[in-house]
């Protein structure tokens, strides 16, 4: 490989990376053009993911750098998400009086870091590329300055978010000490029929760091905390594309450094599947704050996708894609609706707040309707699908103790049912306390079209993702 | 006539746009707007009946496979899939015959948020008619799902006093047996490798397979049927419910279990429906002699044939997994006659408590004196709850304990005890409301059936006496398909 090859690899780091610094040094010297950069960022995330949809395909960097069907299917998604984020943020930010010219250029940190983790082909580019999207979150939840709540969740999140990075660097030292390379592909070779225990210790450190990253129970403490306090349209950010990325960091790690110790890390995914599935279930019938409740759904919702991760097996990888990308549809929706909702300036968070929604706001509350039943796993709507996708996958794969946590999940879905009904209840059933505000245009926008995607879209839209999941999946190389 | 399947279907959302683009242009509810909009949902539920009965006309009867099918490839190996055979025909038409009555049932009795209450009934006979049509078992689950979503709101909205409770508990309740029967139908499809019903109904799982099989089907079938003990929820469904609601609780959702059992679990499972006939067997005369009891203990009218239904419903699954022609013959004839008569009952407690708002027993009494027309028709639907002959309960119920006496004799006399139960509570409801003198004041000035009403009885009525002495309607119509399934079920268990 020339240079010139690896950097045609890297086209769209390198867009963001160049768009990023560009624009910082723009909006240094010019910070009120908020609508021109946040229309240039999101021209740099668009163009970046045409690179990567039409980018070549490869090993750069000496094999720090993969660029692959799984890499540029998750940074299309990534990175169009991480567009509609600048969309809702920034007019949100505006309406606060709060001009900070960085949101959208940290946005496109975070997107290229999240590319970096999709594209990560040895530890070294692991860890930068979790770095990288870190830090700008981090950034992202504190941005509102002046509100106690955001600060606290910044630094909540920063503190923890440190310590799983440390756990995760832990973790790939001491692989690197006993495998004698940080590249997955020399890894895999070592782990070949059963990694070793030194291996192994520093695998389970690595999961754990990369549970954190995806708020997989035991490791979720974090979430609802920072949901609760951070920045609604900033949650709608970061509760869809870094999840997605780091699974497919996940996938990618698991599938191409360790199939070989298949049968061990298997048993590990599945106990946080199954963790995550139930405390997000269970904790989330005490909730009465609605970004709480959708931080536990989200903590089940991720239980699921390690599910699918948790077979092992090609179908297993298809599923976890889809799964994500119709969830990060999902939730990136349902945020949007707390982001338009407010009554006489005072964001609606609870759900007593919801009371009588769908009277006033007809069109906002049968979106979070939509959502609430998606999130519920009802058909048709695209929750059922993601299910769908990863119990088949789970059920297909034959294993008796992945079947077992198959119908396990499918019950926890059942108890997770009750809040989300909860929510339709107080929308559909109760009477208004009083009027809510002017929608913004926006947020109803992104809100509405999300929730259309939810259904009927879907139901067209995953015959194009079906086969463009699978190619991805296929490029883990790992059995059907 | 490819397509009129599809058409037959979806014929309700059509409607459904229609309610809406009038909300579209007309903002605020006014009279006018709320009596378009009724007019709107009746007109489509009768195109959509008009449509069935063509289907029916159209229907081979001597053709026991899929007819009509409709079939187009989708994402990952499913199929839009649809066709009707003996079994399912008679479904579609009983859901399309029921759904203009409960749309003329709610003309005044639903007064807040009408166009949300007719989409909802349209979105439900959707649903409700694809479940019967659809051949392929993920479009299946869509439909049959989804279902719980329009009656939840139709419950939790415009339901009684304990309504949300009711709607929680439904949908909950129904939610668990789904799921279950949702891991059945991914394990079948990655072993089978189909997900097309007619295939499935080919392959034949191992029996061992086949055990969990069937149980996690019946997990579903048994809550929606409901079979005791897991039938708690169906009474506090139908005292909540609003009139129409209960008559397609009663009328319509309660048989997609019957038709799940039929589908599903008799040709896809036959060693397990096998096996586990003796429990179903002894669960259907529990639940047609136990709740017969609890029946006659009620105080609630509505209540008191919701436990009822409890018991017919019994002999259905008795009649299934008797596993011969006579008996599935029987249970399906029991099914769309306890359709058709428990929703007439539902609407004559409906017409009493429009006009007094409880259904009190005690409340009651002496209407004779005041509704004569009211007191016959009661009368008749009573009497064909009870099985009298000349009803179409008879029928059904007769038919049925043939096939069951064939297979166990004890279920069969067990279960005919359950007939004289059924005449004990029946007629003592009947006698304390309608019979006697008028002893509350307040039903001084009852006041009879009016047009719109007897408008809606009128083919109720029609159909119980027909289908009461011409049984070889429904049964000419089955038959063919019945006899190839029980042929099928027979040679796969060999008996």
């Amino acid at each position: 490989m020339t240079f010139s090859q690896d950097l045609a690899l890297a086209a769209p780091e390198l867009i963001l990376a160049i768009g990023a610094l560009g624009l910082l040094v723009v909006g240094a010297f010019a910070p009120r053009a908020t609508t021109a950069l946040m229309l240039a960022s999101i021209g740099a995330l668009i163009l970046a993911a045409w690179a990567a949809a039409v980018g070549p395909i490869g090993r750069g960097f000496s094999g720090g750098l993969i660029a692959d069907n799984a890499s540029a299917f998750a940074k299309v998604a990534i990175y169009l998400a991480s567009a509609v984020a600048i969309l809702l943020g920034q007019k949100w930010f505006e309406r606060k009086a709060i001009r900070n010219f960085e949101f959208p250029i940290l946005i496109l940190l975070a997107a290229l870091g999240m590319g970096m983790m999709a594209s990560a082909g040895d530890l070294i580019s692991l860890y930068m590329g979790v770095e990288l999207h870190s830090l700008a979150l981090y950034v992202l939840a504190a941005m509102h300055r002046e509100d106690a709540k955001a600060s606290e969740a910044g630094l909540k999140y920063f503190v923890l978010g440190a310590l799983s990075s440390g756990l995760l660097l832990y973790g790939a030292s001491l692989i690197y000490g006993f495998a004698g390379s940080t590249k997955f592909d020399e890894i895999a070779a070592v782990v070949q029929g059963g990694a070793s225990t030194g291996v192994l210790f520093g695998l389970v450190f690595l999961i754990c760091g990369l549970a954190f990253k995806v708020s997989a129970a035991p490791f979720h403490m974090w979430t609802p905390d920072v949901y609760e306090g951070a920045p609604t349209p900033v949650v709608a950010f970061f509760a869809g594309a870094p999840k997605l990325a780091a699974m497919v960091l996940f996938a990618r790690v698991l599938a191409e450094g360790f199939a070989g110790a298949a049968d061990q890390w298997r048993q590990v995914l599945v106990l946080i599947a199954l963790l995550s599935i139930f405390v997000g279930a269970f904790a989330g019938l005490a909730q009465t704050n609605l970004k709480r409740l959708w931080a536990y759904s989200s903590i089940a919702n991720v239980g699921y996708a390690v599910l699918g991760l948790a077979s092992g097996s090609s179908e297993g990888m298809q599923a976890m894609l889809v799964f994500m990308v119709l969830y990060m549809i999902d939730v990136t929706g349902f945020f949007a609706c707390l982001t338009a909702l407010s009554r006489n300036g005072r964001p609606m968070e609870t759900i007593g707040d919801m009371a009588g929604l769908f009277k006033e706001r007809p069109g906002i509350a049968l979106a979070m309707t939509a959502f609430s039943l998606s999130a519920l796993g009802l058909p048709p709507f695209s929750g059922f699908w993601a299910k769908f996708y990863v119990f088949k996958a789970a059920l297909g794969v034959g294993e008796p103790m992945i079947v077992i946590a198959a119908v396990l999940g499918l019950v926890g879905s059942v108890v997770a049912a009750f809040y989300y009904l909860r929510l339709i209840k107080v929308m559909w059933f109760d009477t208004a306390p009083g009027q809510t505000d002017a929608l913004p245009r926006e947020a109803q926008v992104v809100a509405i079209s999300a929730a259309l995607f939810s259904f009927p879209v879907v139901m067209g839209a995953l015959i194009f993702l079906d086969p463009a999941a699978k190619a991805a999946a296929a490029a883990f190389g790992l059995a059907s | 006539m490819t397509g009129i399947l599809s058409l037959t279907t979806f014929t309700p959302l059509i409607g459904v746009a229609a309610i809406l683009l009038l909300r579209a242009f007309r903002s605020h509810e006014d009279a006018q707007t709320i009596n378009a909009v009724k007019w709107i949902t009746l007109v489509t539920t009768l195109a959509t009946f008009a449509l069935s009965v063509l289907l029916v006309m159209q229907y081979d009867p001597a053709n026991p496979g899929f007819q009509f099918v409709e079939d187009h490839p989708w994402f990952a190996g499913l199929h839009y899939r649809m066709g009707v055979d003996g079994i399912s025909i008679l479904f579609v038409l009983l859901t399309a015959f029921l759904m203009p009555i409960c749309i003329a049932a709610s003309w005044f009795s639903i007064d807040k948020r009408v166009p949300a209450y007719m989409i909802a009934f349209l979105v439900l006979e959707t649903l409700v008619i694809g479940v019967f049509c659809a051949l392929d078992l993920v479009l299946f689950y869509l439909f049959f799902e989804f279902g719980l979503v329009p009656m939840f709101l139709i419950i939790g909205i415009w339901g009684g006093k304990n309504r949300v409770y009711a709607a929680y508990k439904f949908f909950l309740y129904t939610l668990l047996g789904s799921v279950l029967m949702l891991a059945a139908i991914l394990v079948m499809i990655s072993v089978a490798g189909t997900s097309s019903i007619p295939e499935l109904m080919n392959y034949k799982f191992d029996e061992h397979l086949q055990t969990w099989l069937w149980l996690a089907f019946f997990a579903s079938f048994a809550v929606k049927m409901p079979m005791w003990p897991v039938h708690t929820w169906l009474p506090d469904a139908h005292v909540e419910a609003p009139t129409a609601g209960s008559v397609i609780l009663a009328g319509i959702l309660l048989k997609m279990g019957g038709y799940g059992f039929l589908r599903f679990s008799l040709p896809m499972f036959p060693q397990a429906s096998d096996l586990f006939t003796p429990l179903v067997f002894a669960l259907s005369v529990i639940a047609v002699v136990y709740t017969s009891l609890v029946a006659f203990r009620q105080t609630d009218i509505k209540k008191l044939i919701a436990y009822s239904s409890v018991a017919h419903m019994g002999f259905v699954t008795m009649g299934i997994f008797a596993g011969n022609a006579i008996g599935v013959q029987g249970a399906i004839f029991q099914m769309l006659s306890h359709g058709v008569i428990s929703g007439a009952l539902f609407l004559c407690v409906g017409v009493v408590y429009d006009r007094m708002h409880t259904r009190e027993i005690a409340f009651y009494g002496g209407l004779v004196n005041r509704m004569p027309w009211y007191a016959a028709t009661f009368l008749l639907f009573t009497m064909g709850n009870v099985g009298l002959p000349g009803t179409s309960g008879f029928i059904g119920e007769i038919t049925t304990m043939v096939g069951v006496y064939e297979i166990s004799t004890w279920t069969a006399v067990v279960a005919a005890t359950g007939v004289i139960f059924s005449a004990v509570y029946a007629l003592t409801l009947y006698k304390r409301v309608v019979f006697g003198e008028i002893t509350n004041p307040a039903l001084a000035d009852i006041t009879d059936l009016d047009w719109r009403e007897v408008a809606i009885f009128a083919p109720l009525i029609a159909m119980t006496l027909y289908l009461g002495v011409y049984p070889a309607a429904v049964f000419d119509l089955t038959q063919a398909s019945v006899d190839n399934l029980a042929a099928a079920y027979r040679a796969a268990i060999g008996g």
